[in-house]
């Protein structure tokens, strides 16, 4: 009798093992093969058609190497220098109880949605040549000229990308972190070893796979960088990004651009190659850790400097220049008539009022509340697709085989193609219905969730293959089937991970211009175009009201990321 | 089993109900913005498409009246700086995005006529535009208005500082304007380029690389576009920079006074108006090949060249009408000076060298 149920129960089990991978893909891959692969390949044919009429300059690879050896080389060091912040801070978020942690955590994933613009005009704010820091140091030791020189430097760059990317390691590792299970440390502790030992021989095999997607991840980013290269950087600096982004749109050479674009996409392939073969051991199943539990206050002195250090360097490092854009947003910013000390002192809501103006009756005027109403569009249902889609992925990729892993490896590939590339792809593409560039609603979201789609199969995948397979097979004989198996077991278990993942979804969306800026219809323009829109015209009213749009956006962003972590991290 | 219920479902669940209620209650207290899609019924109108740069900008009541007489909707495509504008017009030629293209200045003229994007449009009203702007005798390309890139200067600083204006581009070699300068790289920005071009026909293609050695030796900085160079590095506007030189247009001292925050009887900045300091943008429009709404798009182009539109465009644009005759706001009158000899080039001889004089141009600058 019990044998006879335990042997259909097996069955099932194995046919549920057995035949979900491909029908798991279906959904993720016609969608990224209609919405990606065939843009991408249809830009980089018009590539390929092109360069077969002319040949490239003689000398194009001597000008493109230094580009590509600088894209490596300053991703490699914003990488390291993003994991040596964002380490501890996810050591810090996933195992200390402390004031205002809420806060903070909320703070540091807000750069992520800032346009570069804007994140350009904070650091002007702070270490510029009249920044607050300069004008300190220049009023404390009595000096004539900035003795911070940062902008236009590689400093500058690899600042930005720490400042944008911490909130990757914090987010993705301290997740993983979060979720250990504090008995197997208390065992090691138990028998002997040392703190340093047990973190060596336990917790950092454990993190590994977390750690890996988390460097993955920010090394992508950091790798097709724009914005912070040209803004922060300056003309000295260029990256692949930035090469493809000139051979397109200012020189009409698309066999450059789509060489360029190849090579791009080549090597992301082959970093997501070898991150899954660092990684390569399949995760260990754990339980996990209940709610809270292995967390607390800050113990002993060392501990207490750290989580004070620790706090002190994130609130500086990504908080401050938040702050510094949002006193701006509030503050008379008159240019300079001859009296400048009297016309800074003023704090005023102007800018913010004169928002719901349409002072000069344009047709693309739009108030704050429509592009705020367009953007949380957007986002919500970026993260819709790029959820449903991301966990099918996962779950699939949780199945063995060869397969599994090349179609993993073609999930990673939209972080790694120029907004430039895809836009024009669409661009050339989707003329005519279904889908028409010109008025198909869903193009900015469905760009957005391409782009989200990485991050979310890189967190919830090995957080789903935590899981116990005993788990899963308890449920099954206890006669669950296998969407109970899935709704009972597995979302209670990923469901830290869902919120990181969808929190990852939300941002990407609510803060990318690129594809925005191609895609979105004038008259529906986002938060991040409707600054920029602000910010391309002179005037004292047009930058105050641009500060105090990007202020919304924060406030907006802040809100929903604090309402979500509380609804779901706090019972 | 040490596994809680999360009631993670739910939770997920409220987090959208939450988010929802948000965009719902932004979405509730103002008034619905223009209809997103219009559906096209038998008697509805028809969809003009319009491709433009990011720069594009007209008044309601000037759009809404072209729409009415004629039953139709004007749909905006925005696409980037010139540059972009015209490549994707290029790139997208096969299936055309759009009805006409507006934006195409006398920098990229060339690439759009040579790619033949445009078909002529010989327009009546043609006549009414002075022959100086009419660079395309084809009338592929018809021009709508110009404006001049000029040095921009914050009027404080030299005030306070009892240093005189410079006036030529000569002068901007002197000593006592060390480090004073703010440029744009040309190969990002239009009106960096634009400036590139002014020195070019001032001292020739073999002279300018010349002045631009004494530029850099006078610690010129060159920073990648017009927002960094205008809020991040220029004194004279809000985000009061440490350069009191910037490049930039002839009319950003109107947008200072039109956009202060509170009414200012005078404008912080001008422009330095010397001979080949300023160079002349024109920009044109013109009916892409292939539409299908011919007629549709003359009357556009007739509509851009008309009073109404042409009165319209200053204090959107700010930019100068190109029609005889047509009415400046006083602003403009008050506040931006005109050059009385902008510098300009060929549009064919641009289009021939500009990627070979931007590439100088970055290794005598930037290296």
């Amino acid at each position: 009798m019990i044998s006879a149920i335990g042997g259909r129960a097996a069955a099932q089990l194995k046919r549920a093992v057995r035949q979900p991978a491909l029908w798991l893909w279906a959904a993720p891959l016609l969608f990224l093969g209609y919405f990606f692969f065939y843009p991408l390949i249809s830009i980089l044919g018009m590539a390929g058609q092109a360069a077969l009429g002319g040949s490239l300059k003689i000398d194009f690879w001597g000008e493109m190497w230094p580009a590509l050896v600088f894209t490596v080389w300053q991703a490699a060091l914003s990488t390291l220098l993003t994991l040596v912040v964002g380490l501890p801070a996810a050591f810090l978020f996933a195992c200390f109880h402390f004031p205002g942690k809420s806060l903070l955590r909320v703070a540091t994933t807000l750069p992520f949605i800032l346009p570069t613009v804007v994140a350009a005009a904070g650091f002007n704010a702070l270490l510029g040549p009249r920044g607050w820091l300069n004008l300190l140091l220049m009023a404390v030791f009595h000096l004539d000229s900035a003795p911070v020189q940062i902008l236009n430097t590689l400093g500058a760059i690899l600042l930005a990308h720490v400042f944008y990317n911490t909130t990757i390691v914090i987010r993705v590792t301290g997740s993983a972190w979060a979720q250990l299970d504090p008995r197997l440390e208390q065992a090691g502790r138990a028998l002997g070893a040392s703190v340093w030992r047990n973190f060596r021989e336990v917790t950092l095999p454990l993190l590994k796979p977390s750690i890996i997607a988390a460097t993955l991840l920010v090394f992508l980013f950091d790798f097709t960088s724009f914005g912070v290269i040209l803004l922060m950087g300056g003309p000295k600096f260029s990256t692949l990004e930035v090469e493809i982004y000139l051979q397109t749109m200012q020189m009409l050479n698309l066999p450059a651009a789509g060489i360029l674009s190849a090579l791009q996409l080549a090597i992301t392939l082959g970093l997501g190659w070898l991150s899954s073969r660092l990684g390569g051991v399949r995760d260990i199943p754990l339980l996990p850790r209940l709610k809270g539990e292995g967390m607390r206050p800050a113990h002993s002195w060392g501990e207490k400097v750290f989580v004070g250090g620790m706090s002190l360097v994130l609130a500086l490092l990504l908080a401050l220049p938040l702050l510094s854009l949002a006193g701006r947003s509030v503050t008379r910013l008159d240019a300079d008539r001859g009296q400048r000390g009297a016309i800074d002192s003023g704090l005023t809501l102007d800018y913010y009022g004169a928002l719901f103006v349409n002072s000069n009756q344009s047709i693309f005027y739009v108030p704050p509340v429509d592009a705020a109403r367009n953007s949380l569009g957007y986002a919500l249902t970026a993260v819709a697709f790029a959820m449903t889609l991301g966990t099918l992925a996962s779950f699939a990729l949780n199945h063995k085989g060869r397969a599994n892993r090349f179609l993993g490896l073609l999930l990673m590939l939209p972080i790694g193609v120029s907004a430039v590339t895809l836009g024009l792809g669409f661009l050339v593409t989707f003329t005519g219905p279904p889908v028409d560039v010109r008025s198909f609603p869903l193009l900015v979201p469905i760009a957005h969730s391409l782009v989200a789609l990485p991050f979310v199969v890189r967190i919830l995948q090995p957080a789903l293959a935590s899981i116990p397979n005993q788990l899963r097979q308890a449920a099954a004989v206890l006669g669950a089937p296998p969407w109970r198996v899935w709704l009972e077991v597995d979302l209670p278990v990923v469901g830290r991970a869902m919120l990181v993942a969808g929190i990852f979804a939300f941002t990407i969306s609510l803060g990318e211009f690129g594809a925005t800026s191609f895609l979105a219809r004038p008259e529906t323009p986002t938060l991040p175009i409707a600054i920029y829109r602000y910010l391309s015209l002179p005037g004292a009213l047009n930058y105050g009201q641009a500060l105090a749009m990007a202020t919304i956006l924060m406030l907006i962003c802040g809100v929903c990321i604090f309402v979500m972590e509380r609804i779901s991290l706090t019972e | 089993m040490n596994i809680r219920r999360l009631h993670f479902g739910q939770s997920w669940s409220s987090i959208l109900q939450i988010c929802l209620v948000i965009s719902l209650a932004t979405a509730g207290c103002t008034p619905a913005a223009p209809a997103a899609t219009v559906a096209p019924t038998l008697a509805g109108p028809v969809t003009l498409n319009v491709m433009t740069h990011d720069s594009f900008a007209a008044s309601q009541e000037v759009i809404a009246k072209f729409e009415s007489q004629n039953n139709v909707k004007l749909n905006f495509i925005k696409s980037g700086d010139v540059g972009a504008l015209v490549n994707k017009a290029v790139l997208s030629e096969n299936a055309p995005l759009a009805d006409v293209l507006y934006g195409v200045d006398n920098t990229f003229l060339s690439r759009a006529l040579d790619e033949g994007i445009f078909s002529p449009y010989h327009s009546m009203l043609l006549a009414t535009i002075p022959e100086q702007f009419r660079l395309d005798p084809s009338d592929q390309a018809l021009p709508v208005d110009y404006g001049d890139v000029c040095i921009n200067y914050d009027k404080g600083y030299f005030t306070s500082k009892g240093l005189a204006v410079p006036g030529t581009l000569e002068d901007l070699l002197k000593p006592e304007y060390k480090g004073l300068l703010v440029v744009e790289n040309p190969a990002i920005s239009s009106p960096g380029l634009a400036f590139l071009m002014a020195t070019i026909a001032h001292f020739g293609t073999d002279g300018y690389l010349n002045y631009w050695k004494g530029l850099r030796d006078n610690d010129v900085l060159a920073v990648n576009d017009w927002e960094t160079a205008y809020y991040t590095n220029f004194s004279g506007s809000s985000g009061k920079g440490a350069q009191p030189l910037v490049v930039s247009y002839a009319t950003s001292p109107v947008a200072e006074v039109v956009y202060a925050k509170d009414p200012i009887q005078d404008s912080p900045t001008a422009s330095i108006v010397g001979p080949d300091t300023c160079f002349r943008q024109v920009e044109f429009v013109g009916i892409l090949k292939g539409t299908q709404q011919r007629a549709l798009a003359e009357k556009f182009v007739d509509f851009m060249l008309g009073t109404t539109f042409q009165e319209d465009m200053p204090l959107q644009m700010f930019v100068y009408p190109v029609t005889s005759g047509t009415k400046i706001p006083d602003s403009f009158v008050k506040y931006a000076q005109v050059p009385v000899k902008p510098a300009q080039l060929a549009p064919l001889d641009i289009d021939r060298n500009r990627d070979t004089w931007i590439q100088a141009w970055k290794d005598v600058v930037l290296k």
